[in-house]
């Protein structure tokens, strides 16, 4: 059973659909990521299930009850904000503590739970600090704590590390996951940084305009995106317009404008139809002009282009290639022989499980 | 010490001098021995025990700090409840609403005064000590508004959102996060309430029957009929009253203090 189910959710503003007919299921004790760019419905979804935000229409189950006419106070859930809205007036232990008092636990139970919980937290010493005495990594720790202490239905997070530099970022993410696992609780993590989504969740749905895009696990999505949107909110990618030349022996083909035919694994629509597919820059084998080509039986996807601009990173090499009608970017990992330059001929292979058709 | 900021310290000096010598020389006043503020002065506590057995003005001050008293309670807790639905729910005619609280501040307190004296005579609430305290509320009333009101601005809502999530019911929230972090502005705005209705002469004085004044209007009748030292005793009794609640007042909560 799912823990928590949203049903044709929609939410207007006047004019303005912030949410239009969202669906979603969040399994129990899944980690899910709602990803996407700012005024894309995310937040707005992840309020509703608060109970901050009304939704014009739809249902929102928890446990298989409807809340909708529940105040947020007894909706029994944890949530982290994006500047964590510590209480600025209590101490640490008071904060923690203020979910199980509310509630009218005992002290001595309040005090042991307390304990447990900055412990796993690891900030057991800091119960009689102010939260200002704190760094930020520290107090979005407390803010998880004190979220989690009274042992919540669901966790809800809003942009919960945005507030954090990179490398304090990268290591809480891992920090989150592991309490995560540990507690055993259902989470929903509102985010626009399509690392942190790809790092924590379980599943991720994708938003664009109020309407989900796609739902998936991070790499269902990233391998297998079902349209442009997706497939460039997540990730770096590169399209590759033509036309479906038909689907032959589980291959479908696509004569691009220059054309080039390419073959996909994915199935092409009739005969003539206009098709995008789209292949991540790490797919490509860049190899010289003159190369010759693997030869394991497999078919493969052959282009050939100039180099207009190589981009030296270090452990690798981000390739700028013109094959005349298009532009794409290549990626390659930096053990090769030697690299390529500006205006060298080059040719590049990709399997067909690797052009992926989109949607519309 | 550069010419500047010798220039500086005059300045800052005059104007001290200008606001607190006269009150100094009033102080003083009240414990020369002359009634007419002979110099040279002669110490003396006659004009103190003197007001002691001033049984009318006794009177009026127990009238004014009972009226101030009560009007600040009711004015403070009305107008915090007022702030809080201005700014955190969307209440029916918002805009006006705030947009209203600016006149009763703007218009003299005796074209007020002079509205509400017949407004009571016809609605037959008529005058005393239950009307002064109805204006004293009205006057005072969007002061406070607009002090919590600022104050209520400047705290995070999210902070009550999150108090929400963490399973605390309104009151709660209000007592235990809402009250605790808008305490400095609540504290200035009683403050404000209760200097303006203890300060409050044009009101009082329209709306006193007679046999019932407060001190500001009994102390104008005091100088009316002549004055003596024993007002300058009564004024520095409530100028360090003042003081002495402003000093405590501000030693609990930092005014416009971080949070």
């Amino acid at each position: 059973m799912s823990k928590v189910d949203i049903r044709n959710v929609s939410k207007r503003y006047g004019d303005v659909i912030a949410l239009n007919d969202v669906s979603l299921s969040f399994g129990e004790r899944e980690f899910f990521g709602l990803l996407g760019p700012s005024g894309s419905g995310k937040t707005t979804l992840l309020r509703s299930i608060a109970g901050f935000v009304e939704p014009t229409s739809g249902e929102i189950l928890i446990e298989g009850g409807d809340i909708s006419r529940i105040p947020t106070y007894k909706r029994d859930i944890g949530m982290v904000f994006q500047n964590y809205a510590l209480f600025p007036h209590m101490t640490i232990f008071e904060n923690v503590a203020f979910p199980l008092s509310v509630r009218g636990v005992k002290d001595a139970e309040i005090r042991s739970r307390v304990a447990n919980i900055l412990e796993l937290v690891q900030l057991g010493a800091y119960g009689s600090r102010r939260p200002r005495e704190l760094s930020g990594g520290q107090q979005q720790r407390i803010a998880l704590a004190r979220a989690l202490v009274s042992r919540p239905r669901v966790l809800l997070l809003d942009e919960p590390l945005g507030a954090l530099d990179k490398n304090l970022r990268q290591q809480m993410q891992i920090e989150l996951r592991q309490i995560q696992r540990e507690v055993g609780i259902t989470t929903i993590l509102v985010t626009h940084d399509q690392e942190e989504a790809l790092t924590l969740s379980d599943r991720i749905a994708i938003f664009r305009k109020g309407e989900v895009v796609q739902t998936g696990r991070p790499d269902e999505i990233y391998e297998r995106p079902q349209n442009a949107f997706a497939a460039e909110f997540f990730g770096a990618t590169n399209f590759l317009e033509g036309h479906s030349a038909g689907n032959n022996g589980g291959l479908g083909s696509v004569r691009l404008d220059d054309g080039t035919l390419v073959l996909t694994s994915d199935v092409v629509p009739a005969n003539g139809e206009r098709v995008v597919t789209t292949v991540r820059p790490e797919k490509f084998r860049i190899s010289a002009a003159k190369a010759a080509l693997p030869e394991d039986g497999q078919p493969v996807n052959v282009l050939s282009g100039t180099v207009v601009r190589p981009v030296y990173i270090g452990a690798s090499v981000t390739y700028h290639v013109t094959t005349g009608t298009s532009e794409l970017t290549v990626f390659q990992q930096n053990r090769e022989a030697r690299l390529f330059e500006t205006g060298d001929r080059v040719v590049l292979n990709w399997l067909p499980q690797h052009a992926v058709v989109l949607a519309g | 010490m550069s010419l500047r900021s010798a220039a500086g310290s005059l300045y800052l000096g005059l104007i001290l001098v200008f606001i607190y010598l006269p009150i100094v020389i009033m102080m003083v006043m009240g414990f020369n021995e002359s009634s007419s503020y002979e110099l040279p002065f002669r110490f003396s506590l006659a004009w103190y025990e003197q007001l002691a057995g001033n049984e009318t003005l006794w009177r009026a001050g127990r009238n004014s700090v009972l009226l101030a008293l009560a009007s600040t309670v009711i004015t403070t807790v009305i107008g915090t409840m007022a702030a809080l639905a201005l700014s955190r729910y969307r209440v029916r005619g918002h805009a006006v609403l705030q947009i209203l609280l600016f006149p009763p501040m703007a218009v003299p307190w005796l074209i007020l005064a002079t509205s509400m004296l017949i407004f009571f005579y016809y609605s037959g609430i008529g005058r005393g000590l239950h009307a002064m305290l109805l204006a004293h509320v009205a006057l005072s009333l969007p002061y406070v508004i607009i002090v919590v009101g600022a104050r209520l601005q400047s705290f995070a809502q999210d902070l009550e959102e999150a108090a929400a999530t963490l399973g605390a019911n309104p009151m709660q929230t209000f007592f235990r996060v809402t009250l605790p972090m808008i305490a400095p502005g609540v504290a200035a705005a009683a403050l404000f309430a209760f200097g303006i209705s203890f300060d409050q002469f044009v009101t009082s004085y329209f709306l006193s029957p007679p046999g019932v004044t407060t001190l500001p209007v009994e102390i104008y009748a005091s100088i009316r009929k002549g004055f003596t030292p024993e007002i300058n005793a009564i004024s520095t009794i409530i100028i360090v009253f003042s003081m002495l609640l402003l000093v405590v007042v501000s030693r609990f909560y930092r005014f416009g203090g971080a949070k």
